[in-house]
């Protein structure tokens, strides 16, 4: 009852909503980069929505099936033969190759049962920088050996309605992929916006940025002009958040993401809408963004339309496991 | 009871987290205040707070992602009853770490520069860290990093110039009127004046942190023999 690693792909992680409570002490949540994608996967499979899913970066691996296993793809469109966004069968001795990213960065692959991997601080989510969590800590590599929790693949692939063959008729919607570029990011005036001089506020809002190559889970660099403050203050140290846009004395700004620093000595200028983290998430080195400002409260009625179609997607796809 | 400090705003660090801010200058009174409050907010364990993070000169509070209502009002409401009912006392929170540190000279990097530079000799510089009133100010830039208050004026040097690519973990450095331990092998600009054989961060351990803000720290310079005993580091 095992997935085997064929080839491991760019950067093949296990992920799930990360360890919370611990930034305090330094550590960041982590978890998957786009939580979204991460709970249709598990849906499709019949797991919980916050179940342990491989993470898929921009190239993906090779895994081979030791029995039937159902799986499912969500986020981003990886080139190869597998259909994305449903439930699977996958036969026993099977392989599964996935290819590049064509469309988003970021997909996650669920298997239903869920991994058999110790938590680590309440999470399974590996954390590279501190070398724990997930898979021995680190990404997969070739012959690593997942083991799955449960099998309960063909029970839950004969609950399916309209069952056709090793796959099913309809598919989950993705909803974190870019369908034009640049994608609009929303954001709220950061804590020292007002330093940076009217220029750099402007830039801001008014460039297509170009997410740079030294971009990794930590934070989005965006190559663009570069911005300049109005004073060169030190700032005290502080906190951070997801998605909190720094930027350091070469003008460049980052966008923190899922293994982000608890706290930061680079002035704020934006905080990007939490609903829009997982949209950016989809983001590839070389895609392109432009920043909207808008208020909290819009914000906030982002977050909740998106959580919305999130959980209709997901009573849609209970629905179809007869629930 | 001194009066408490109002604080200069909240500000929102997008639409599910907010900072509490007390100072923009790192002011140990007001540090003991934002580690007061952060306990008070921690002790009433809210369902829709999920991280409380004392600051330097404040708190981040985090929300759970299905909250629905304001998180500025939310925080500042919440601030303004913790600070009415009163804070815990300082003395009553933390606890107090005792760090061995081994300052012979292969740990202690830079410890020959900062004795220049201050023109304080190395065995004066070692005892003055030893002799210090520690507090844990805030926990950062990395899993475990504690940045310590406390440090002898005297020995107040600025960060290097050119910050090492790799400071080893455990090393215990100095910059300004602070002093930290690196948890990993990590990238830093601070003075390497000594190495502690304990692992500030472990996630295997029940208490995955050595430090946490607001505990007391206590240096204890040890030989080089007993550094190795206690050697934690894989």
């Amino acid at each position: 009852m095992s997935i085997r690693v064929l080839r491991p792909g760019l950067l093949t992680t296990v992920q799930d909503r990360g360890r919370h409570g611990h930034q305090h002490v330094g550590l960041c949540p982590g978890g998957a980069m786009d939580p979204v994608s991460l709970a249709l996967a598990n849906a499709l499979v019949g797991n919980p929505p916050g179940a342990a899913a491989l993470e898929i970066t921009v190239i993906g691996p090779e895994l081979e099936f030791e029995r039937d296993t159902l799986v499912a793809i969500c986020g981003a469109e990886f080139q190869g033969a597998f259909p994305h966004n449903r439930p699977v069968l996958a036969r026993a001795g099977s392989k599964l190759s996935v290819g590049r990213a064509a469309r988003g960065a970021r997909a996650y692959l669920a298997a239903a049962g869920g991994f058999a991997i110790e938590p680590v601080l309440g999470s399974r989510s590996t954390y590279l920088p501190g070398r724990f969590g997930g898979f021995e800590g680190r990404a997969l590599r070739h012959g690593d050996l997942l083991v799955l929790a449960e099998d309960v693949s063909r029970e839950r692939f004969a609950r399916l309605k309209r069952k056709n063959g090793a796959s099913v008729r309809w598919s989950a919607p993705p909803l974190t992929l870019p369908d034009r570029e640049p994608i609009v990011v929303h954001a709220i005036e950061g804590q020292h916006y007002a330093s940076f001089d009217s220029t750099a506020q402007r830039a801001f809002f008014d460039t297509v940025w170009r997410v740079a190559p030294e971009s990794n889970r930590m934070g989005f660099r965006l190559a663009g002009p570069p911005l300049v403050r109005a004073t060169d203050d030190e700032i005290l140290s502080g906190p951070t958040c997801l998605g909190s846009v720094q930027v350091p004395p070469s003008g460049v700004p980052i966008v923190l993401m899922a293994d982000h620093q608890t706290t930061g000595g680079y002035p704020r200028i934006a905080e990007v809408a939490a609903a829009d983290v997982p949209r950016v998430a989809q983001l590839a080195p070389g895609a392109t963004l432009h920043f909207a400002l808008c208020s909290l409260d819009t914000a906030r009625e982002l977050r909740r339309d998106a959580s919305l179609r999130l959980e209709s997607a997901l009573r849609s796809i209970s629905w179809e496991f007869g629930k | 009871m001194a009066r408490l400090p109002k604080p200069l705003g909240v500000v929102p660090l997008g639409d599910l987290a907010v900072y509490v801010e007390f100072s923009r200058t790192l002011d140990l009174e007001v540090n003991s205040v934002a580690q007061r409050l952060a306990a008070a907010i921690v002790a009433r364990a809210l369902p829709w707070i999920r991280d409380v993070v004392p600051a330097l000169g404040g708190v981040a509070l985090h929300f759970e992602p299905g909250y629905e209502g304001d998180v500025r009002l939310a925080a500042a409401e919440l601030v303004e009853q913790c600070m009415k009912k009163g804070l815990p006392d300082a003395d009553d929170l933390g606890r107090e770490v005792e760090v061995p540190v081994c300052y012979d000279a292969e740990f202690a990097l830079d410890l020959p520069e900062v004795s220049q530079r201050l023109k304080i000799s190395p065995e004066e510089i070692i005892k003055r860290h030893v002799k210090g009133e520690y507090r844990v100010l805030m926990v950062g830039f990395a899993p475990g990093h504690p940045y310590i208050g406390g440090l002898d004026p005297k020995l107040a040097v600025p960060r290097r110039a050119a910050p090492r690519a790799l400071v080893p973990a455990g090393s215990v450095a100095i910059a300004n009127q602070q002093t930290v331990v690196y948890p990993y092998a990590i990238s830093g600009g601070w003075n390497v004046i000594g190495r502690t054989p304990l692992a500030a961060f472990d996630a295997a351990r029940a208490r995955p942190s050595l430090f946490s803000p607001g505990d007391r720290v206590v240096f204890r310079a040890v030989e080089r023999r007993e550094f190795v005993d206690l050697l934690e580091h894989k």
